[in-house]
């Protein structure tokens, strides 16, 4: 099934993936190989079948309500690009 | 040069294994600083040609080691204490850089270790390096690193596979005892086919990933990267285990797992899925896997024929679900917090930028394709599809299990490539991973082992077992190595020694 370039775009608008345009094309054609493959699920009769979003059955893992102690500032932001105090800085988001 | 004790040789070092250098060690025959040294210059004459490390640690290396030293000589040394080991740059180390072989994480450097890494380091483990992996563990080759590739030591111009391909080939080339890879598709047990040594990936839940940078996290395990069994069996003893910090970690005893390695294979009956001798499966890799499958007949284990019918689908059910889970988990690599960022006229084009020369091809690719999977209108044609197959697939295996003890099955379909051979066509490179796929979908647990030669390269064999049966798995991998020469087999490795 192919995929077309359009989709292609707007898929990597949705991931903020700033593809260029001959980067957009490859990617257009992988994927589209890649899909026809795996289009091939299709052809599976899943109706009565349940879908496994986790392997092991485990539910509901839950700690105690206890405080312990955060990590200090100067680890958090020790790998940050840009920091005001003990903040990550960051262009704006809304005007 | 190390002083080396009586009877070894150079070469005996080279390709010790844990459990003689453990011996040796507490036996005073050897330090951990010798052996550290030693390898630390293997490594040093070696790796110029293999490419298996993207930061060696010497300094750290040397200063564990004389730790370790000092704990032996009060007889508190434990069966890993002072051996040196390498982790797949995918893992956190506290103070150390960790890529995962990306340029968005190039100077990314960690404020803890990951629960793997604490562990080996409770043991008196001595960290040799990083290795050089696939990009965010995103291959079969570790063609896709954005440091530069790993060359087969059996053959300089092939891959070693991936995405443990460092690990994989630090282990063969005797640059390192032994090393952690990860593995999520095969990434694990690929390279260890490929390169001659042994790689096991545990149950899903068995080890903790916490501090392993996600990937998918419903198929993500770390796992062992050895040139015995043995030695493997002690490794996964020492990671696994419950950890409250990664909720999706199993609550379950830690055997020992070196105890029942010698049971031998009498009575057991073994699977050997119909599915899996398929076009696909290389003649010469055939020929190997039916000879092993006679070998344990000879060693008196009952081979059965099995059907996995969703075999076929299993790629597929990965190629959605495993795309799908990444691009959740690299949606955090904005340029904010850590790592590479690229200034924009907004936010939005900082993200664009820092995602776009941050990330490579087949990384860009997955993100691609696992949004799409998940975006209005495919979700249900894709994703939740995927999720109903992988109940099929793992129900294949459930039904299998009920009439055999563990299945034997081909690690990959063809030996190492050469490098460049794959890297246009991404979904050849995918069909790498046929064999090793269903075994994370389903979550159960496989080790591949060296399982003779085809071009004179190394074939693998694949043993996978019910949950948390690593014991069987083990003790059947055990059988054969006893039986057989090729864990013993050397890469030629041409270089100056």
């Amino acid at each position: 099934m192919p995929i077309s370039r359009d989709v292609v775009e707007h898929v990597a608008q949705l991931a903020h993936l700033g593809l260029e345009p001959d980067e957009v094309d490859e990617m257009t054609s992988q994927l589209s190989s890649v899909l026809d493959h795996i289009s091939r699920l299709q052809e599976v009769d899943t109706s009565e079948v349940p879908p496994t979003s986790h392997v092991v059955t485990l539910q509901n893992i839950m700690r105690d309500d206890e405080v312990i102690p955060s990590w200090p500032p100067n680890d958090v932001l020790a790998n940050a690009p840009r920091r005001v105090d003990d903040l990550f800085e960051v262009q704006a988001i809304f005007d | 040069m190390a002083r080396l004790g009586k009877n070894l040789t150079t070469m005996d070092l080279s390709y010790i294994s844990i459990s003689d250098s453990a011996n040796l060690l507490a036996g005073r025959e050897l330090s951990s600083l010798e052996l550290t040294r030693y390898a630390l210059e293997r490594i040093e004459r070696v790796d110029p040609h293999v490419g298996a490390f993207l930061l060696p640690t010497p300094e750290v290396a040397l200063q564990q080691a004389a730790a370790a030293d000092e704990r032996l000589a009060r007889g508190l040394g434990g069966p890993l204490t002072g051996i040196p080991m390498a982790l797949k740059d995918i893992l956190s180390t506290d103070g150390i850089r960790t890529t995962c072989g990306s340029r968005i994480l190039a100077d990314y450097v960690p404020k803890y270790d990951a629960t793997v890494v604490e562990r080996l380091r409770a043991a008196g483990a001595v960290l040799l390096g990083k290795t050089n992996m696939d990009e965010f563990a995103m291959g079969s080759s570790t063609e896709n690193s954005a440091f530069g590739p790993v060359h087969n030591p059996w053959d300089l111009t092939r891959v070693p596979g991936g995405s443990s391909g460092g690990s994989a080939a630090a282990v063969a080339a005797g640059e390192t005892i032994y090393a952690l890879g990860t593995d999520t598709g095969g990434s694990i047990r690929q390279p260890a086919a490929l390169t001659g040594t042994v790689g096991l990936k545990p149950t899903y839940g068995r080890v903790s990933r916490y501090g392993l940078v996600a990937f998918a996290s419903s198929l993500d395990q770390i796992g062992p990267l050895t040139r015995s069994v043995e030695d493997a069996a002690i490794v996964l003893g020492a990671i696994a285990g419950y950890d409250p910090r990664d909720s999706t970690a199993l609550d379950a005893p830690v055997p020992d797992y070196t105890a029942a390695l010698s049971a031998g294979v009498r009575e057991l009956r073994l699977g050997v899925p119909r599915e899996y001798l398929s076009e696909g499966l290389a003649p010469g890799v055939r020929d190997v896997f039916m000879q092993a499958c006679r070998l344990y007949q000879d060693l008196g284990a009952k081979i059965d024929e099995v059907s996995l019918p969703y075999t076929e689908y299993a790629l597929s059910t990965y190629y959605i679900i495993s795309p799908a889970e990444a691009m959740a988990n690299l949606a955090r690599y904005d340029g904010v917090r850590y790592g590479l960022t690229v200034e924009g006229e907004d936010v939005w084009q900082m993200y664009a930028h820092t995602r776009d020369q941050g990330f490579g091809k087949e990384v860009k690719r997955r993100i691609l394709l696992g949004t799409y999977a998940l975006s209005s209108g495919y979700y249900d044609a894709y994703y939740l599809k995927a999720q109903r197959v992988r109940t099929l697939v793992r129900r294949d295996f459930e039904a299998a299990f009920e009439r055999v003890d563990a299945i034997l099955a081909p690690t990959s379909p063809t030996v190492a490539f050469r490098l460049g051979e794959r890297v246009s066509n991404p979904l050849e490179m995918y069909l790498s991973d046929v064999y090793t796929v269903p075994i994370n979908i389903a979550g159960i647990c496989a080790i591949s082992i060296p399982g003779g030669f085809s071009e004179d390269l190394p074939v693998g064999v694949q043993i996978v077992g019910k949950p948390l049966d690593e014991p069987a798995i083990l003790r059947i991998a055990a059988a054969f190595e006893r039986a057989t020469p090729f864990h013993r087999q050397r890469p030629p490795l041409q270089v100056p020694v």
